[in-house]
Parts: C-alpha cells; structure tokens; sequence
C-alpha cells in the first residue's frame, strides 16, 4: 500500500469518530508523529492526561520535575531529532513556568508546541483559580499561539501549530485550550495543515540574487564564511560543504552552527564571537567578500556594528526577510531556504583555492594556540582547567558525542574545543543564554536520538538552576552522562567582575553541596574528580557507563576564558589575555 | 538618524490576539504609538490596521519587517504622510446655550466645514473630518465657549500606490489548487 493511500485510509476511519477535546489533542499529537510529550499534570490539563493514560502504548509522556524542565527538553529532542518538541502544562503557574524555554525556542529558532490547560471558558476573566493569561505572556515569544474554547477547533489548530512550529524559519507556537473545551464531545477529523494565506514560510529564490552573489564570490580574493544554525534547521550540510569545497573559502561558525561542518574539516577555521576564535574574528575585519549563511548577525557574534566588516562587501543568504539588514546591512541578499540557494550558488561558482588567504588564518591560529589553546588544554599548573576536562571528553568520545551545555564559561570552553564529527551534535542555549537549560536538555537529546552518546557538560551555577531534573532521568532511566565543571563560582559573571568591575565579586562565588551524594540521592551513579591524573580514568569510567552517569569535575576557581571581545568592542579588539 | 512620521498599514487575518501581538513589537523597542485605527479592508475578512509612528527610516523599516514576519499578518507597509492620504475624525460636544447665545459659534461651525450631528436641549455634537491641524484650530476655536467633551479618532488613511492585498490572496489559493 503507498503512503497516499494509507493516508487517505487513516482519514476515512476516523471519519466517524465522535470523541472529547482531549482525546483529540491526543489523536493530533499521533498524526504529527509526536509520539514523545514531556509536561506535567495538573487541574486544567486533567482531561488530556487521562487520555495519556488511555493511549500510553502509543505516546510516551515524560514526566518532568518542572514545567521549565519539559520545555527545554522538548527542545532538546527537537534540536537533535529535528522533529518539533512537544511541552504539555497546566493553567497559571504551569503555564508561566513555561515561558523561559519558549522565549529559548523563539531565539534559537527551535520547534516547539506548548499545549497549556486553561480554566474553563465561562471563568475566563474571572481570576478564577489558576487562571492566568498565558496568550497574553506568551504572544511576544511565540512564533505563534492561539486558544481554543471550542472542542470542534482543535484539529484544525493543532494541526497550524505543528505547520508553523515546523515551517520556515521553526520556533515555539503555545496552544492554550479551556477545560470545557477538552471535555465537550465532537465529530473529529484530521487534516494535516498545508498553507496558511498569511504565510509564506520559505521565500521563492531569486536567480538575480544567485548571480550577484556568483559574481561577488568569484571576484573576490579574501572570502570569508560565517555560518549559523539555519545550515542545519535547513538539512543543508552536504550543500553547504559541497559549497565551501568548490569555493575553497575558509568559514566560521557562530555558537548554533556549530557541528554543521566537522571540526576537522580543513576549511573549518573555528567560532566567531565574543569567545571565539582569534583569526575569524579578526580577518572578519580583513575579508573583502563576506558569505552569511543562515546566521542573524547577533551582537555577541560582531561586537560593535559600527567597525564589523566594513571594509567587505556582504553576501546574506537567510530565510526570514526580518533578519536582512536589521544589525548588518546586506549588499547582496539570496533570500531563500539556504539548502536551496547553496546549491545554486555552488553551480554558479568557479572552483578555487585560497591558500594564502587561508595562510593568515593559520598563521593567527598558531598565535592562539601558544597563547591561549595550548594552556587550557595541556595546563602545567596544578589546578585543572576546563579546557582540559572537554579535550579528555573529546579523546573518549572521539569526537562522536552529543555535547549539551549550559550558559556561561564552560560554555564556551566546551564549544571552543568540544570535536564533533556529525551535525545535530550542539545542544545549548544561545540567544538567550539561559542558565539551567543543559540538564533537562541533554534528556531530551537523548531520546531524540537515543543511538547516540549524550554528554551533558553544565556549570555548578546553571546546574543548580533545575538539578531537579536528575528525577526525571532516573526515572525515565535516560543514559546521560552529566559532567559538571565545578569552579565554585558563578564563573562568567565572576570573569567580568574582574575585568570590569574591579573584581568585586558581588555574589558570584557558591557555597556548592556535595554533588556527587545529591545524584546519588537520585541513584545516580558518579564521582568526583579533583586532580589531573585522576581525570583520564574518570572520564573513561563515565563513558564506559551504560546507564546515567555523574562526574563531577573541580576545577580553577579563577580561570579565565579567552580570548574575548569585550561588550561594545570591536572584533579587531579581540584579547588574546 | 531624525524621526519622521509615518503611516503603517497592516492587513491581516481577523484573530483574537494579533492586536497584542502587533503592538508587542513597539513595546519591545519602546516606541510609542501616535494612533492606531483597525477596521475591515476592502476585501472581506481582511483587517487593516493604520498605525501612526514618529520613529527614524531605519526603525520603521525593521518594525515592518517584524510585523510582516507574524503568521496573521498578509501584508504590512509603510508610507510617510505625502505618499498617503488621509485623515482624522474629531467631535465636539458643546452646551446648546451657547449655540443661542454666542453669535460667533456659528459663524466657526461655518467656516471650518464642520457638520452638526445632534442637538438636543441641554447639548449638541459637532464633526470635523480633515487633518490634524483642522480639527485642532476648531478645538481651540469652540474652547472659549466650553467644550464639555472632545474625542480624536486615530488617523484613517489609503495609499496612493497600489495595495495588491486581492493578488497575494489569489496566490495562495492558486497555489493550493495545484
């Protein structure tokens, strides 16, 4: 039997189907292929969870230890298995507890449904208990949102939400739905949503843009790439590489593009950024052509716009109109899915080397490495650095580990120096830099892609912000490997306080429990490591485990993380120390 | 980069919530809005929203961009004051002793084109349709004689140039049909 026909078969037996709300929701979530829910119940959100009960066999709900936690590991999943996370919570506070990791999806253009209990509709506006207007929070951080207060809505809306979740440039849609609404009986039928009138999700590739971009590139004796997250929200990774092989132009990742290109690939020349890397960030300022590819000029990747690339003529290749030119005015702009422009552009391009070019990349690449590479990784003071720990993650990983991080300095340790050999394999919050994110994260990660090795590397500050979590991974028996860099101190925030304020450390050192007993508490395995020759084994024991697994890793209190282009500077300005 | 006043048109879908979605994207930039106007457009179930903002090129133009960017937005464009026409409704409420009394009120009713709306024995309600400054003279003009109440409507406004909502909506639904 063909797909169609399947298809058409499945619709006509539940043509006669009269059903609840709720039972609904749970029909619309199997239609999508969500087979996956994390929430937490609650009063307005009863009726579904009962349904969860009744079809367990078919969708499995992760229970949560917060509202918070189901978000960012529906985004987890969603960031490595590519499907849409779904998040389920109650009315009030359920709902607000949500916010955090929808306005994370927003930034980080992650797909998202949030479905969210709400009081029945004849209390709405009453303040009725655990009413809260979670339309009305959520509107500025939703891609879309919308509440049903009619059973009879719920497919059709289901079905947009996972249309507009999965579309274009994806993020979080939050689906809001009265109790009355869950229990009242309909006539269901389910049509997959296939175009909405006011939305164009992928704009239609112009070949003028294609061409003026071919022109730019193959005129230009200084190319550079920087590429973002939209390589790999795209699927464009074989395009893209196939691109930048023919063009020979050496490119840059900003912290969501990164494991697009394999860290070993010859013309991966690193992050750009605040903690990036010495010689993107500094020939970004020296390139003649500069190839945007799916990336959306944020603040921390150019320093101050006034002095980013101003010599280079610019080349933006982006699918959401609203990024061309809002921070970097774009000389040529290929709107259009990047999967598809690549290619396009690939045909259109000359075959070409740049081997001196890429000569001043290595020769500032050799500068960091002396000055700053080769400390962190191979220290020879006594305390451990947090370079190190992620190079000896990377020896036993071999570089074929799902790396999940946190917010903060071992953040941008990790993916300074964290190898990746295939895409999907960066999970963090980038955009909004939200602490607390890696830990339920990486369960997510993990059961969106169950086959592969998840090594959550996570502060003692954000690890803190939702250990709670460590419950949903032992009850779920989620085999992650949790390693927390343990420095005492809230270490970015310390970082600045040193550089900035005089090193006033206003609140940022942590008096830590003991970690190791906490997950066992959980019974969770682990250990604690504390000095250098103990690491190796450590790490290997960890990655050896088949079941979850804690290390924590203790290292500098007050190490620093370089180089760094302080806010509001130039990436010129780079500091090497 | 100096401010300049523009008219933001946006035509959209009719839904709950898109109001709060749309004034969401000034309220993130703290920019605050001169007037705002909604009422269905020339195509059936279509809403168009007029928006007056005094705000640099650069800004409106990325306020469009974001507000074109929401899933019930069809449409959104911006226009300075010379490339639209249009206008702004005001009504005055003034004591009917005074229309008696004051020989002058008249001849300001007059003049300033204004139309009477009601008259009753205690009040009568006078509406001005024009620019700014037209409503505002009669404002000032009728204040002497004790405006008891005063209302401005936001700006209403049409574009000189072509709209082209009916052709992306043709679009979609030929798309579909394919």
């Amino acid at each position: 039997m063909d797909a169609k026909t399947k298809e058409q078969q499945q619709t006509q037996s539940q043509d006669s189907l009269h059903i609840s709300g709720a039972e609904a929701v749970i029909r619309c979530l199997l239609a999508e292929g969500a087979n996956l829910v994390y929430g937490y119940p609650g009063g307005a959100i009863m009726p579904i969870y009962d349904e969860l009960y009744k079809f367990q066999d078919q969708l499995h709900h992760v229970l949560t230890r917060h509202e918070q936690g189901a978000t960012h590991a529906a985004q987890g999943y969603a960031r490595t298995s590519g499907k849409v996370g779904v998040a389920l919570a109650t009315s009030g506070p359920g709902a607000t507890n949500l916010v955090t990791g929808i306005a994370d999806a927003q930034i980080d253009s992650t797909p998202m449904v949030c479905i969210t209990g709400q009081v029945a509709s004849h209390l709405l506006g009453s303040d009725a208990f655990q009413e809260t207007d979670i339309i009305g929070i959520s509107t500025p951080v939703t891609k879309w949102n919308y509440q049903i207060t009619k059973a009879s809505e719920i497919p059709e809306i289901l079905a947009k939400a996972f249309y507009i979740a999965r579309s274009g440039r994806p993020g979080p849609v939050l689906i809001d739905i009265t109790k009355d609404a869950q229990f009242e009986s309909f006539d269901f039928q389910y049509e997959k949503c296939t175009g909405i009138r006011s939305y164009k999700p992928v704009p239609t590739l112009e070949q003028t843009s294609i061409d003026e971009a071919a022109a730019l590139i193959n005129s230009a004796k200084k190319p550079f790439i920087v590429w973002g997250q939209g390589v790999i929200l795209g699927n464009a990774e074989d395009a893209f590489k196939a691109f930048i092989e023919k063009s020979g132009i050496p490119a840059a990742w900003t912290i969501l593009g990164l494991s697009a290109l394999p860290t070993s690939h010859p013309l991966n020349m690193g992050m750009v950024g605040m903690h990036g890397n010495y010689a993107p960030n500094l020939l970004t300022n020296q390139c003649d052509v500069l190839i945007a590819i799916g990336m959306r000029f944020d603040d921390r990747v150019t320093g101050d716009l006034k002095t980013y690339a101003k010599q280079a003529k610019i080349i933006h290749l982006e699918l959401d109109p609203a990024e061309i030119n809002k921070n970097v005015y774009a000389d040529v702009a290929v709107l259009a899915d990047c999967r598809e422009s690549l290619a396009a552009l690939t045909q259109k391009i000359e075959p070409k080397t740049h081997t001196d070019w890429i000569q001043k990349f290595k020769a500032l690449d050799a500068i960091e490495q002396e000055k700053v590479i080769q400390k962190d990784l191979h220290p020879t003071k006594a305390g451990l650095t947090m370079g190190e720990a992620v190079e000896m993650i990377n020896k036993h990983s071999k570089g074929d580990a799902i790396i999940v991080t946190d917010v903060g300095q071992h953040q941008m340790v990790a993916c300074r120096y964290a190898k990746f050999n295939q895409s999907k394999s960066n999970v963090t919050s980038g955009g909004l830099g939200t602490m607390g994110f890696a830990l339920p994260a990486a369960i997510g990660a993990k059961m969106g892609a169950p086959d592969r090795e998840v090594v959550a590397i996570i502060g003692d500050g954000g690890y803190q912000m939702t250990i709670q979590e460590l419950g949903t991974i032992f009850q779920q028996d989620v085999a992650v490997k949790i390693v927390v860099l343990n420095n005492d101190f809230l270490g970015m925030v310390r970082q600045w306080q040193q550089l900035f304020f005089d090193r006033r450390y206003a609140s940022t050192e942590m008096v830590n429990p003991d970690f190791v007993t906490i997950a066992k508490g959980y019974h969770i395995e682990g250990t604690s490591v504390k000095d250098r020759p103990s690491l190796d084994k450590a790490v290997a024991t960890m990655m050896a485990s088949k079941k979850p697994y804690f290390l924590e890793i203790c290292v500098e209190k007050e190490d620093n993380v370089f180089p760094m282009i302080p806010t509001g500077a130039s990436v010129s300005d780079i500091r090497l120390e | 980069m100096e401010n300049k006043t523009y008219t933001i048109s946006v035509y959209s879908e009719n839904n709950i919530g898109l109001l709060n979605r749309i004034s969401a994207i000034f309220l993130k930039r703290h920019i605050n809005l001169l007037s705002l106007t909604t009422s269905e457009s020339e195509i059936k179930d279509v809403f168009r929203f007029v928006i007056v903002v005094e705000v640099p090129s650069e800004q409106v133009r990325k306020v469009v961009q974001q507000i074109e960017k929401q899933i019930d937005v069809i449409k959104a464009f911006y226009h300075t004051d010379e490339e639209t026409i249009f206008q702004e409704t005001a009504l005055y409420k003034v004591k009917s002793s005074a229309l008696f009394e004051e020989r002058q009120i008249q001849n300001i009713i007059k003049h300033s084109h204004a139309n009477i709306v009601t008259v009753s024995p205690e009040f009568f309600v006078i509406e001005k349709t024009g620019f700014r400054e037209e409503t505002e003279k009669l404002r000032t003009d009728l204040a002497p004689y004790g405006l008891l109440q005063f209302v401005r409507s936001g700006r209403i406004s049409v574009t000189k140039a072509k709209m082209g909502i009916s052709e992306i909506l043709n679009t979609f639904k030929n798309n579909k049909n394919r």
